[in-house]
């Protein structure tokens, strides 16, 4: 089993490696791949625009100190397929976010699941509902 | 099912959802591409026809990030269609050792004085990217893409209108047109230092998008000629590529049958590379309903500027840690 364990654990770290994501701005000579940190706070600017939305929320650090984290997406026309709009989030919104931290230890990074006050969460797993 | 399956299966499907998804392009809404008709027997193809609506015939397939489809830094996996990616890459001549592809002998054949100007410029993808803190791109600060950027960069839903003197190409991201004349017109000669006279038709100067002229070598084959650009301060890719006011591009457009349009680009400056070569070959392009809404991908000033000063200068390696 054992065996077994590690040969689909490797086979989800490809599939994983594979999932890189292309990026239309920029790359990811900024970000410490593979690396997550999931902060719970309270949305402070959700930022809608092109090449890059961003989401600014306010989280209590390991300290108790609050950490003030920005946390980019792909650009507006790229996200809203994904569940996204310009009115997913407003300023005082609860949030739990998983994100993927920039290199130099500054809070920021970018989102890779958000789950909102209601539960919900994005990116919604569907392809184009056109098709 | 037992639970030697089920462990592992959790395994794969948490690693899976916890992938960046929501960074990755996706289909266009409404868009059809050659995977929702499989099957399909495409009509032949209309007669020196080039008008209409034209997607890339896979989600994202025009977008190349990382370089010149035909000549990126790291090729895409044929089987998944996704970028190879390096584990432990080396330093790279920008100073930062990139998570990323780096096989740079698949590069263009630049001249001592290309090789000069692509190491002058820090791209924020390819295998000599930076962070945004420290590039220097000039499509970032919203300067104009210019051509063949526009088409080897960030090729997404175009239009193309024909009439009989010239097409005008209507493109998605930044939101730019630009017009080949048809009309039999040839090439300004010297479009740096012209010499205009009343029988020009056009007053040459030099353009972030050149000067295009085109024609039909075949029913179906239309080849356009550019040239008359403005200077280094539009790359030819996104992975820094220089690009020259002695740049000349051909752009061939293959009509293959009712559906479906070939685009290819080719690259020639002496300046900067030894030898003409393909930038992109064949790229796929798949007619889509009249009725299709292009997206608007406006470059904002006011936006990069918020952008910047919120996000991408903080994003240097040299920036202290802080809160």
């Amino acid at each position: 089993m054992r065996h077994r364990l590690l040969r689909t654990l490797g086979v989800a770290l490809g599939l994983s490696i594979a999932s890189v994501p292309l990026l239309a701005h920029h790359g990811a000579a900024q970000f410490d791949l593979g690396k997550k940190v999931t902060a719970k706070g309270t949305v402070t600017e959700w930022f809608w625009a092109n090449p890059h939305c961003f989401l600014r929320f306010d989280a209590a650090g390991d300290d108790g100190q609050i950490v003030h984290w920005a946390v980019e997406t792909q650009s507006g026309p790229n996200i809203l397929p994904q569940g996204f709009t310009k009115q997913t989030f407003k300023v005082g919104d609860e949030v739990t976010v998983t994100l993927e931290p920039v290199k130099n230890g500054r809070p920021l990074g970018r989102l890779l699941r958000v789950v909102l006050g209601d539960g919900s969460s994005l990116p919604l797993a569907t392809g184009n509902p056109q098709n | 099912m037992s639970k030697h399956v089920v462990v592992p299966s959790l395994a794969l499907v948490a690693v899976l959802v916890c992938s960046p998804a929501v960074h990755a392009q996706g289909p266009l809404p409404g868009a059809v591409y050659d995977k929702d008709r499989k099957g399909e027997k495409p009509g032949p193809a209309p007669r020196r026809e080039l008008a209409g609506v034209w997607e890339p015939a896979t989600p994202a397939g025009g977008i190349q990030g990382k370089g010149a489809l035909a000549m990126e830094s790291c090729r895409r996996d044929k089987a998944t269609g996704r970028y190879v990616v390096q584990q432990n890459p080396p330093q790279t001549d920008t100073g930062y050792a990139t998570d990323d592809c780096l096989k740079p002998e698949v590069e263009p054949p630049y001249t001592a004085v290309g090789l000069e100007r692509l190491k002058a410029h820090k791209p924020v993808e390819g295998y000599r990217m930076v962070p945004d803190a420290v590039n220097n791109d000039p499509i970032l600060g919203c300067d104009p893409g210019g051509f063949p950027r526009i088409v080897l960069h960030n090729f997404r839903t175009s239009e193309i209108l024909q009439t009989p003197t010239h097409l005008v190409m209507l493109y998605k991201f930044q939101k730019r047109y630009r017009t080949i004349w048809t009309d039999g017109r040839d090439l300004p000669k010297n479009p740096q230092q012209p010499a205009w006279t009343t029988a020009d038709r056009l007053p040459p100067e030099p353009r972030w998008w050149g000067y295009s002229v085109g024609r039909w070598v075949d029913d179906y084959t239309f080849v356009a000629r550019t040239n008359g650009f403005q200077d280094d301060r539009t790359w030819l890719d996104n992975a820094g590529l220089p690009q020259s006011d002695t740049t000349e591009v051909e752009e061939t457009y293959h009509r293959v049958d009712a559906n479906h349009l070939e685009l290819s680009i080719k690259i020639t400056d002496a300046q900067l590379y030894t030898r003409p070569w393909v930038a992109l070959d064949r790229l796929s392009l798949r007619l889509q309903s009249p009725n299709l809404d292009i997206q608007e991908m406006e470059c904002s000033p006011s936006d990069q500027k918020h952008y910047y000063e919120n996000f991408g200068s903080l994003t240097g390696l040299d920036a202290a840690p802080g809160k």
